[in-house]
């Protein structure tokens, strides 16, 4: 099959490197038995598709923040201690600071290289939590969440969650201005929690704000306590990945019952190895050409002091988006005080969100009653309320974003701080909704194309003219891979719900709640195009071969054509 | 014959003689010191020409919104098409000008930097008039200006003095800032230091001036100097504007993720294909 | 299974059957071997260019000196970058060209298997953990089980209770270090201010003139965590207005000094510090969530997220005609926390 087969191929046991590992390898199977293991999982097949590798993003970023972490905590000194500056740095000579301050400064210029791993430990970080947020949303639209992955979704959740509280953690740790404003204003949002938040807030920072415990602790966390959580959760998720074996998208040959796709050895090491090196290349050629937090032009921390476009890091940016258009809600009830204001929309909004994710596929399994394990993908169009309901999400969540950002959109577009303020406020709610009932039409019109091909064939560009006088374009058949492809996803269900009553009148247990799951999978279920029949697709393929009553010819080297519909010619 | 030399010059001398070679050492003594005195006695004259160019050059560009007296222009609901500008300093209308703000083009809830209209000539005239209408702060000085003098510690303490009256409008390196309504506090990186010292002196249209009794004029060039200095500063990659995390999440997204998506789309990509040998 | 559940239809009614794994197709790779040898060629060049790379990497380390520039930027930081970057996308690239063009790419069929155990395992499992809890005598011994639990829920408690020393209790910090005849100084110089000093129109960011004290020793009094704490407290603005701008609140009609007003510079939304101070509008903006508050109207919020208006410092001047306090902010300065009312009426009837 290769061109190969000029040269016999040796088994690696008899060629002279393999004869020296053998005593090694035999040594380590007498004790370990890993052949079993090896047999297993070695030759593993894992499906072929761009949208898989985006988890493969967040793995190898990663791993990049892990070696750049540890270059940095070689020289990081997590002390909010106050000490004069003297460096290379000038405008800052002289000036006191904390030593968490001072040792960033000295990475960036006193250690060779040391802002170059700044650099891309930062910009790594923020590619960490844009690839598992595009990973998720791949997950959430192709459904491949579903049944026997709910846990692994929760994981993700979870390893979402927990690398956004990691970054935000890592760029508070230089103590300078900007991160510092953040903290103030996260010592401020636990402050309002209701009943508790004073308390939680002297435990945490030890005391009033800032006191001096407060990057020690964070330190804490950045590098033992959740980056430990994370290696768990990732170590987990993959082993889920591996029992479960990856989805797959429908297609020739493509069952809910198997995997089709290519080895692990040597294909997918070699690939996935090979994607760790260009993570690691561009985060690295990122840190080259790409400044990012320059804590040298910020400053140190000082309460006094703040700057003009203060924001956090983009993942944060939700938050403070919601904290910015949140009305002023506060009240005094009980002698006590409620800053609903900053709760609900700091701790809320990211609340709200996260347990929306958490629980989304029980809530989808409970509205469709779907119990089945799913192993192939549905296309976004084939689920029009999911992807709607995931377009409106992401619409919701795009407005905290803008919000947070108000004041750069204000600068940058010369438009009035206030005004987007207000739009937002509004819009925040009134947008989603406009996205899903968008959304939910644009699937349908995708599927209604969808249905069209399969049925009238493509569009081949060749123009015919009738003997009437008219003009009209000659379709071909899709190739039928093509036509499996656009049909491998399931018909509509039936939307019957269940009885009230029995026979005898009796009302049913829990009709109530069996109504509204009704009313909920009505919902969800009804406006979705349902695939075409058998029998339509015969009487179609009819009629494509005829055109106005006249047979239309294809010729015999016509191949087929390809997804967009351009002929193949070989 | 003997000649008396005395005799002569006597003859010779007329009675006013003494009085006429006063007067020519009296006019030759004038006139060697007014050429070699110092600029004052000749700024002086030059000042009142200037006066009268700015007066004639105020009626034409300025005096539609400033009144022709620069007492400004109410309006009926209790504004103004433009404020008086007596009392304001030559200061202020060296900034305003020099700067292009005004003549404002069009009215907007704040004037924006652009073309400078006059030339340096017409500017000093103008200001002079402003000048002459009342007192106010006068075009500050090389103590305000000359941040090479500046020493390390002073670049220092003017990188604190910035942090702490300055960022919240301008942002860390002075790229500037959101305000309500329209207005934003412009961007200051390459702005001369003298139009920064006057913008801290008059405290234009909403920015708050900083008097030199609570900031001295060294404090001011220090703020200058930091401000120049942080900016010479080498970066490291493109700054992306200086404006922070938003811009970072753009580009981690957009340069970053984009670069990884290719990347992911070409690792699955089929190759070319040929038919089966 | 309940009257909802859907059922996959089968057979007759699919449109399209499957049509089964398709014909392989090869790669010039396959089929012409100095294609082969060609693409061999161009992967061995980018393994050996990156070799080359990471050589290059050590040469910018020791020859690039710290101060050198390229194009505006630090030399030694994009001579890093690029060398290491460059080098590992090319190996990465390299690779994956390698399985792309060269690897053997026929697909392979795997077979899943339930996600579930099957149905002998499970009973099989059943038993052994039967027979386990039998042996172990749970089900027959309810005394021991009982108190066990009532021992193993009491190990929260040390657990609990160790947390308590992680900072104190949040109570009595209602006070900043402003005090009755303590100036106000500009922060940074630490200068004091007189009223003429300010111009309508100015503003000053100042702070109490106890940060600036020194003991015997020229140490300063207030430094460190300490000096920070403070801080974030006790920052005043200073502004001058027109005082026909002013509609102070009741009794407050002598806080101010001829139209000069202080306020703390403590936003009341979160704490950011606030000093966008427009001088025509006497609106104050904190830019970190944009609340807006008019300073000629006692601090009142008149946009943005902030509940509380901004306190104000009362002022008054001294024998030497500079500015001081009278008294403490009468109002916490601060974030919004849950005793912040029962705080308030306890300061307020003290006052």
């Amino acid at each position: 099959m290769s061109a190969q087969t000029e040269t016999e191929y040796t088994p690696i046991e008899n060629t002279p490197a393999g004869r020296k590992l053998g005593g090694p390898v035999g040594w380590l199977d007498d004790r370990l038995g890993l052949a079993g293991a090896a047999k297993k999982n070695l030759r593993k097949v894992f499906p072929e598709h761009w949208s898989f590798m985006l988890g493969e993003i967040a793995l190898w970023s990663f791993v990049v923040l892990l070696i750049t972490g540890v270059f940095l905590t070689f020289w990081f000194q997590p002390s909010m201690s106050e000490v004069e500056y003297h460096g290379p740095y000038g405008p800052l000579n002289g000036l006191e600071m904390s030593q968490a301050y001072q040792s960033t400064l000295k990475i960036s210029f006193e250690v060779r290289g040391g802002l170059l791993m700044r650099q891309m430990h930062h910009w790594a970080a923020a590619l960490f939590v844009a690839a598992m947020m595009a990973h998720m949303l791949r997950v959430f639209f192709t459904g491949a969440y579903r049944k026997p992955r709910e846990v692994n979704w929760l994981i993700g959740v979870g390893l979402l969650s927990m690398g956004m509280v990691e970054g935000f953690a890592g760029y508070s740790l230089p103590d300078d201005l900007l991160s510092g404003t953040g903290l103030r204003f996260v010592d401020g949002m636990i402050r309002s929690i209701p009943l508790v938040g004073s308390h939680l807030e002297f435990f945490i920072f030890g005391g009033e704000f800032p006191g001096n415990e407060i990057i020690p602790r964070l330190y804490m966390a950045h590098i033992l306590l959740i980056p430990a959580l994370l290696l768990g959760l990732i170590g987990a998720h993959m082993l889920l990945l591996v029992y479960h074996k990856h989805t797959q998208w429908p297609g020739p040959g493509r069952t809910n019952d198997n995997v089709v796709g290519y080895p692990m050895l040597p294909v997918y090491a070699a690939k996935a190895g090979g994607f760790f090196f260009v993570v690691f290349g561009v985060t690295a050629l990122m840190g080259a050409f790409l400044q990012i937090n320059p804590v040298w032009t910020i400053g140190p921390y000082n309460p006094s002091e703040v700057l003009a476009g203060s924001q956090p890091d983009w993942y944060m940016g939700f938050s403070e988006g919601l904290v910015r258009i949140m009305p002023a809600w506060e009240w005094t009830f009980f002698g006590l005080t409620w800053s609903f204001g900053i709760f609900v929309a700091g701790v809320g909004g990211l609340g709200l969100i996260f347990t929306s994710l958490a629980l989304w596929p029980f809530i989808e399994r409970w509205i469709t009653g779907d119990q089945r394990e799913h192993h192939l993908l549905e296309r976004p169009r084939n689920a029009p309320t999911r992807t709607a309901l995931g377009v409106a999400a992401m619409t919701f969540y795009a407005c905290g974003w803008l919000g947070g950002g108000n004041d750069i959109i204000a600068t940058k577009f010369h438009s009035d701080i206030f005004t987007i303020t207000w739009v937002l406020r509004i819009g925040i709610i009134v947008f989603p909704i406009i996205a899903f009932i968008v959304t939910r039409r644009i699937c349908i019109g995708l599927q209604r194309a969808d249905a069209e091909r399969v049925l009238h064939g493509y569009e081949t560009g060749v123009i015919e003219r009738s003997p009437e006088g008219g003009y009209a374009e000659r379709h071909a058949p899709l190739p039928v891979t093509e036509q499996y492809v656009l049909t491998a996803h399931e018909r509509k269900p039936e939307l019957t719900g269940p009885a009230e009553t029995d026979e005898n009148g009796v009302r049913a247990p829990k009709a109530e709640r069996s109504k509204l799951r009704a009313r909920l999978r009505r919902f969800y279920y009804e406006h979705t195009l349902d695939k075409p029949t058998a029998h339509e697709v015969e009487h179609a393929a009819e009629h494509l071969g005829e055109f106005d009553g006249h047979p239309s010819e294809q010729g015999e080297d016509f191949q087929g054509v390809s997804e967009s519909g351009i002929p193949r010619v070989h | 014959m003997r000649f008396s030399v005395r005799k002569l010059s006597t003859r010779r001398r007329h009675r006013f003689a003494g009085a006429l070679v006063l007067l020519l050492g009296l006019v030759v003594a004038g006139g060697a010191y007014a050429v070699v005195a110092p600029q004052p006695a000749t700024a002086e004259q030059a000042t009142a020409r200037d006066v009268e160019a700015g007066r004639q050059l105020f009626e034409i560009g300025c005096a539609s919104c400033h009144g022709l007296n620069a007492e400004g222009i109410v309006t009926q609901s209790g504004g103004n098409y433009g404020p008086s500008l007596i009392g304001v300093g030559a200061a202020a209308v060296d900034f305003q000008v020099g700067t292009g703000r005004m003549p404002m083009a069009q009215t907007a809830p704040q004037a924006p930097r652009k073309k400078v209209a006059y030339n340096d000539e017409e500017i000093k005239q103008l200001a002079a008039f402003v000048a002459s209408l009342a007192p106010g702060p006068a075009i500050p000085g090389n103590e305000y200006t000359d941040i090479d003098a500046a020493t390390e510690d002073d670049v220092r303490e003017g990188g604190e003095i910035f942090r702490t009256n300055c960022t919240a409008c301008h942002n860390a390196v002075g790229a500037g800032g959101a305000m309500p309504n329209g207005k934003y506090a412009p961007d200051i990186r390459d702005v001369e230091p003298i139009h920064i010292a006057e913008a801290m002196i008059t405290g234009p249209q909403q920015m708050p001036g900083f008097s030199d009794e609570a900031m001295t004029p060294e404090e001011k060039r220090n703020v200058i100097a930091y401000i120049k200095s942080t900016n010479s500063q080498p970066g490291a990659g493109l700054g992306g504007g200086s404006l922070g995390p938003v811009v970072d999440g753009v580009f981690a997204w957009v340069i970053g993720m984009g670069a990884l998506v290719l990347a992911a789309v070409w690792i699955g990509a089929h190759g070319t294909r040929v038919k089966k040998r | 299974m309940s009257d909802l559940d859907i059922r996959q239809t089968q057979g007759s009614n699919e449109p399209i059957p499957d049509p089964g794994l398709q014909e392989h197709q090869y790669r010039p790779q396959d089929v012409d071997e100095s294609q082969a040898r060609r693409t061999e060629r161009q992967i061995s060049a980018m393994f050996l260019i990156a070799a080359v790379l990471f050589i290059a990497f050590a040469v910018v380390y020791f020859a690039v000196e710290p101060e050198e520039t390229i194009f505006g930027w630090s030399a030694q930081n994009t001579g890093f970058g690029f060398t290491l970057g460059g080098a590992m996308l090319l190996i990465g690239v390299g690779i994956i060209q390698w399985a792309k063009k060269l690897m053997g790419d026929h697909e392979i069929v795997e077979m899943r298997h339930s996600a579930a155990s099957s149905a002998e395992d499970r009973t099989e499992a059943l038993a052994v953990i039967n027979t386990g809890v039998e042996e172990s005598g749970i089900g027959r011994r309810p005394m021991i089980v009982r108190s066990l639990g009532l021992a193993l829920g009491a190990l929260g408690v040390p657990a609990v209770v160790m947390l308590r020393d992680l900072g104190p209790l949040p109570y009595g910090h209602t006070e900043t270090v402003w005090k009755k005849g303590m100036r106000v100084v500009v922060d940074v110089t630490g200068r004091p201010i007189k009223p003429s000093d300010m111009r309508v129109g100015d503003l000053i960011n100042a702070e109490p003139s106890v940060f600036f004290e020194t003991d015997e020793d020229g140490n300063r009094v207030f430094h460190g965590t300490e000096l920070m704490q403070a801080k974030a407290k006790a920052a005043v603005i200073v502004v001058r207005m027109r005082p026909e701008a002013i509609t102070p609140k009741k009794g407050r009609e002598n806080w101010g000094v001829d139209g000069i007003l202080a306020y703390s510079k403590i936003c009341t939304h979160v704490g950011c510090p606030i000093s966008l101070w427009e001088q025509q509008t006497h609106h104050l903006l904190c830019p970190c969530h944009q609340s807006t508050f008019d300073l000629a109207d006692n601090g009142k919020v008149v946009f943005g997220p902030a509940a509380r208006p901004l306190p104000q410092l009362p002022l008054a001047v001294d024998s030497e005609g500079y500015l001081i306090a009278t008294s403490d902010f009468p109002e916490i300065v601060a974030p919004s926390y849950p005793r912040l009312a029962h705080d308030q009426k306890k300061l307020d009837e003290q006052a």
